[in-house]
């Protein structure tokens, strides 16, 4: 069994993201230790009781054997001795039983706690990450990570703390009691013993790769799955289903092919550990025998013996089960570490000045910037805005107007350079304070699964329904909600569901309107709205504008016409910069951008 | 549920054969005990040693039968689990690739791919972890009982009260349990929904300085989560002691009647050993039971949450023989027609569509108009299918489309959806799904068409560049262009352009535009747009208004006597508001309702 949770889907996805740094597995085991430090006093409790239930367990085959050495023969049974010895098996069962269930709730306990524990370390990472991490990154590996991973994680610590501890103390316990009862025999087993450690080794060594190749397969089609669902109305507008399922078909086959060997060759652990204590039982019958007929041992204790035998190899085959899971468990905990302890953004310095009312003064001076050394793209970019300002940023698509946003909100850091709002560098501002002076709206709608009232309220979560309305008649939202079955309780999906990408467009400006914040970052926010629509935000949007300072990143020259200053870009840099009159008479790359919509 | 054997059906010679070799293994365990009760009541009694060394041998024998058996069951577990499992998910796969688009919005995204892969691979451990164990342990359990019939009737009496005990203990546990595994799979899919939503939509929550309060709400849920599974988790903790409390009260009360018999003269001391034998084989083979069963539990919650999926059909589509006889190409009949068609989505208040009604020419350019959210892309679904008519019908020469084969459908049109996405592979590989047998030449011809040749030629690689998945590689407005040339590729009869140039700057979209008009005659081509200026020059335009015709005719006809669509017009081109004849008297704002 252990072979068949051993990965979990999406393990190996983007592999390529995994970060150079890698743990070995003594790091890794010293921080699992130090999560579970805080739980110390359950640990502690845990090991007495996995103690004292396999001091119980192996009691009581001792006793069994006492009870059966009282069944001499007709007419020679001393019941009295009997019912004391049943009294002693029926206490030590009830306590270990007890035991037992105790001691399992307390490993439940400890590792699940762990677990939350460890998620909530790596969420916490994820909102101090910088921009950069999370932009470079697969989404759907540091989600695998966050979920998969730890799930594994969770089985394989759950199964040392159930079966590792007792296993362990059952071997030893079981050595002791046979060592008491029969030091020859006991020699016998624990020399044949070793035969069955060995099975399972060699086994497991051989099905590593196995696993791996299987690992590796699961991971491709996983990655398989992820695209072709969610672009699943693509896939059926084009009638492709035929084909992708074909190419499915390629990679299940080749899963299936890997799976089956992993499968079974794992499988066979437990026939041979098996076999190997059907030997050692064999042993422990004829010497026990030849031991009884030289008087050296009693018939009970010979039961007890093969009882022993019976169960002694068992904790032999969990252990070694177990120490795979481990080192899968390990494997996992470690991609988790990687993240909890990737590098955070530089945090606010404890003197950095918490941003109120912004006046909306923003200067940028001598800004450079690239997402990567050898591709420049921001250069020695200058521009002063006075409060109330209207920036209109322009040019073709990829000409870097969307990382001007980047840099205004801090998700990224100038290279060198500086902007200072209200006089104040950015870097001695803290980033909460910055940003929420900013209101931002982008191109990209993200609405949260969740209520429609939760997705407007989200910058002011105590805000009354009538504010929530206010702000949504505002960005002109009001009247398709209200047609919604649920109004403003109407729950969306992730990604906002049926919605049309424009009301989608319209809730995120309205939780904008919200807030409204002294300044504003508009990328685009209206590309998606019917121009009616937008003229109507329009007129709502220059009442929110009016006093403060706004840049606006459009493709439709007609909304950002009536900007106080035009910057034009064109691959990272600011080609032209002005108002639209003079832009025109100019008669550069921004009429030419301008004129173009005319010349359909 | 039971939808899913059949899947298993196929293996059905390894799902025969792991079971009986399972069983032919437990067969020789069930003979231990009596060989050995053979070595203490002949052998030892009777200092018979060679009889013992016999004993001892036949053990071995029985241990290395027992091997083989053992390990051929395994090979035939493992071919029919995992072959089971491989069937299973190309079935679910292809399920999921038939859904309509109904229900694809209605069941999200992210549980379809945890369905897909870490429900199936419960599954697959369960029904391996079934076929080796399920049968095995019966076996053990009843053999031992009859097994010790043949000792004693009177302490196999005691095993017919233990064993029922045991299975209420084990079964009831199981049922207690398997709704609560249920719930804890259905929190993880939470706490995983939160994550993601917290990775797309970074931006926004940093931009609102919620960080914090998504660590609460991140907080809450894992708690939720952790909650339920240490709750599952104590539940399942009583299976093993309550077993073993039965299993060795059961041996209590057969050492105290095995002493009455022996004392009475009616057993041997051996026969008690392997009767207690038989009932601690019994304790082993449930505790292993029990550990598994936890397996199996959560395995059963998840083959409950894949056969939901497939539970969820398309509805059936209408078989009525005269309808399909009907829908024949009706010769003279307009190349397209909407006739009084009325769409309503699936749990929705209100109607999308009401009440379209418009033919359309072969070769004609058709362009939609229209508020957000007025039903223009609803509308232009329609023709490919994707959601049916509720009311009155969409005809292509004729026949209705909603009973015509999807994939004849699908071919003769081309969709550039308002979502640009774009798949692993290569450019090629990607505009082959327009034609899977395209020609280097169709495929640049396509590309120039769509604009988006400079995009391939900027690429290493050309036509072979990589795209990443979802096409991230490229930016929005090359993949706007590269999901236009994916439609005309095929050279389609007709062509959906759903609002295709959203992301592209005027100049490339009157590139675009143009382009397109050399397609005249030959594509008849629905344009949506928010621009006036993309659709100015179309045929037809159609102006929806809150889900309605508003007007439909040309521009100059519109801007006649439509008074949404001038008023859309004059919201884009203000300066010629002032030149209008009718501007001074208001137009706007109260035209055309």
């Amino acid at each position: 069994m252990a072979a068949d949770k051993r990965d979990k889907p999406g393990k190996t996805t983007g592999k390529q993201d995994v970060s150079a740094r890698t743990y070995s597995q003594r790091a890794v085991l010293s921080k699992v230790l130090s999560y579970l430090r805080k739980y110390w006093g359950m640990v502690g409790m845990s090991l007495l009781l996995a103690a004292a239930s396999v001091f119980l367990t192996l009691y009581v085959p001792i006793l069994t054997g006492d009870a059966v050495d009282l069944l001499v023969g007709p007419g020679q049974v001393d019941f009295q001795a009997l019912f004391v010895t049943l009294g002693k098996i029926g206490t030590a069962m009830v306590l270990s039983a007890l035991a037992g269930w105790i001691l399992s709730v307390c490993n439940n306990h400890i590792t699940y706690h762990v677990v939350k524990d460890i998620r909530e370390d790596a969420f916490h990472r994820l909102s101090e990450l910088p921009l950069k991490y999370l932009d470079t990154h697969a989404g759907g590996d540091i989600v695998s990570r966050v979920i998969a991973d730890v799930d594994t994680f969770a089985d394989g610590l759950l199964m040392g703390f159930t079966q590792l501890f007792t296993g362990v103390l059952t071997i030893l316990g079981t050595l002791v009691f046979m060592l008491a009862v029969n030091i020859p025999i006991a020699l016998l087993v624990i020399c044949v013993t070793p035969l069955s450690i060995l099975a399972a080794r060699f086994i497991a060594v051989r099905t590593y790769s196995m696993f791996q190749a299987q690992s590796r397969t699961r991971g491709e089609q996983t990655a398989l799955i992820e695209e072709m669902i969610s672009g699943q109305k693509i896939v059926k507008a084009f009638s492709q289903e035929k084909a992708v399922s074909r190419r499915f078909a390629g990679t299940n086959q080749r899963l299936e092919e890997c799976s089956q060997k992993a499968v079974f060759f794992s499988s066979i652990t437990n026939p041979v550990t098996r076999f190997v204590n059907s030997l050692v039982y064999a042993g422990v019958g004829v010497f026990g025998a030849f031991a009884a007929i030289r008087g050296v041992i009693s018939v009970g204790r010979l039961s007890c013996f093969l009882s022993y035998a019976n169960q002694y190899t068992r904790p032999f085959n969990e252990i070694s089960g177990v120490v795979t899971e481990l080192q899968n468990a390990l494997a996992c905990a470690a991609r988790i570490f990687e993240l909890i302890e990737e590098r955070p953004q530089e945090p606010d310095r404890p003197e950095a000045y918490v941003l109120k009312d912004a006046r909306g003064n923003v200067e940028l001076e001598n800004v450079y910037f690239s997402y990567t050394p050898d591709k420049k793209l921001i250069q020695d970019f200058n521009l002063k805005v006075k409060p109330g300002q209207r920036i209109a940023i322009v040019g073709p698509t990829g000409c870097g107007k969307t990382t001007v946003i980047n840099l205004l909100m801090r998700f990224y850091d100038t290279d060198s350079g500086s902007i200072r709002v209200d006089g104040r560098n950015v870097r001695d501002i803290t980033r909460g304070s910055l940003r929420t002076s900013y209101g931002m709206v982008l191109q990209e709608t993200w609405l949260r699964a969740g209520t429609i009232r939760d997705n407007i309220s989200m910058g002011k979560p105590d805000a009354t329904q009538e504010e929530v309305e206010q702000a949504a008649k505002a960005a002109h939202a009001h009247s398709f909600i209200k047609r919604l079955p649920q109004g403003y309780d109407t729950v969306i999906s992730e990604d906002g569901g049926s919605l049309s990408q424009g009301q989608k467009q319209l809730l995120c400006i309205a939780r904008v309107m919200l807030c409204l914040p002294p300044m504003l970052i508009l990328d685009e926010a209206t590309s998606s709205i019917d121009t009616r629509t937008e003229l109507k935000i329009q007129n709502a949007f220059a009442g929110m504008m009016e006093g403060r300072t706004s840049f606006i990143v459009a493709h439709r020259l007609s909304t950002i016409r009536e900007a106080d200053v035009i910057l034009v870009m064109k691959d990272g840099n600011v080609v032209e910069q002005g108002s639209h009159e003079t832009l025109l008479q100019r008669g550069g790359f921004y009429a030419e951008l301008y004129n173009s919509q005319f010349a359909g | 549920m039971k939808k899913l054997f059949r899947y298993l059906s196929e293996y059905r010679k390894e799902s025969i054969l792991a079971p009986l070799f399972k069983l032919l293994e437990a067969a020789f365990e069930l003979l231990v005990p009596l060989v050995m009760a053979g070595i203490i009541d002949r052998g030892i009694s009777q200092n018979d040693w060679g009889y013992i060394a016999g004993m001892g041998a036949c053990l071995a024998a029985l241990a290395l039968v027992g091997l083989a058996a053992s390990v051929t069951a395994q090979y035939f577990a493992a071919k029919a689990a995992v072959g089971f499992s491989a069937k299973l998910r190309q079935a679910l796969f292809d399920h999921i690739q038939s859904l309509n688009f109904t229900n694809i919005d209605r069941i999200g995204t992210s549980t379809l791919i945890t369905r897909m892969t870490s429900d199936i691979n419960q599954v697959q451990s369960g029904v391996n972890m079934v076929l080796r164990l399920f049968l095995r342990s019966p076996v053990i359990v009843f053999g031992s009982v009859i097994m010790a019939f043949t000792i004693d009737a009177k302490s196999a009496l005691i095993f017919v009260v233990a064993i029922p005990l045991m299975a209420l203990a084990v079964f009831g546990i199981m049922a207690w349990t398997m709704p609560l595994y249920r719930k804890v799979q259905t929190e993880l899919d939470r706490v995983l929904g939160l994550t993601r939503e917290n990775l797309t939509g970074v931006r926004v929550i940093r931009a609102f300085h919620q960080e914090q309060e998504e660590e609460g709400r991140f907080r809450a849920r894992t708690k939720a989560l952790t909650h339920s599974q240490t709750f599952a988790g104590k539940i399942s903790a009583i299976m093993n002691p309550a077993t073993y409390v039965i299993v060795n009260g059961a041996v209590i009360a057969l050492i105290y009647t095995g002493a009455v018999q022996v004392n009475c003269g009616n057993l041997t001391q051996g026969q008690v050993v392997a009767i207690v034998n038989y009932m601690s084989q019994i304790l082993v083979e449930l505790v292993k039971l029990a550990n598994l069963i936890i397996t199996v539990t959560k395995s059963l919650a998840c083959a409950d949450r894949v056969a939901a999926v497939f539970d969820i059909q398309n509805p059936t589509e209408i078989r009525d023989e005269g309808l399909r006889e009907a829908n024949e190409a009706v010769p003279g009949a307009p190349f397209l027609e909407f006739d009084h068609v009325s769409l309503t989505y699936a749990d929705a208040g209100a109607e999308a569509l009401h009440d379209i009604h418009f033919r359309v020419n072969r070769g004609d350019t058709v362009g939609i108009i229209g508020g957000t959210g007025s039903g223009k892309t609803s509308l232009v679904n329609l023709i490919p299918g994707f959601y049916d008519a509720t009311e009155g019908a969409v005809r292509l020469e004729g026949r209705d489309v909603r009973r015509m084969p999807e994939g004849e459908l699908r071919k003769r049109i081309g969709v550039a959806p308002q979502k640009a996405a774009l798949f692993q592979g290569t450019i090629r590989s990607n505009l082959q799904w327009g034609k899977p047998d395209a020609t280097e030449e169709e495929m640049w011809r396509a590309l120039s068409l769509a604009q988006a040749k400079e995009v391939a030629e900027g690429k290493e690689g050309g036509l072979d560049a990589p795209v990443s998945q979802g096409g991230k590689n490229f930016s929005g407005g090359q993949r706007q262009r590269l999901t236009v040339a994916r439609a005309l590729v095929g050279r389609p009869e007709i062509l959906i352009l759903d609002d295709s140039a959203s992301a592209l700057d005027y100049a490339t979209e009157a590139r675009l535009r143009e382009a397109l008009k050399t397609l005249k005659g030959e594509t008849t081509t629905f344009l949506v747009s928010q621009r006036a200026s993309s659709i100015r020059h179309a045929d037809r335009i159609i102006v929806l208004d809150d889900g309605e015709m508003a007007g439909i005719g040309t521009h100059e006809e519109l801007m006649e006597n439509c008074g949404v669509y001038r008023e859309i017009y004059y919201s884009q081109y203000p300066e010629e508001r002032a030149q209008s004849p009718r501007a001074g008297k208001g137009g706007v704002g109260n035209g055309g309702r």
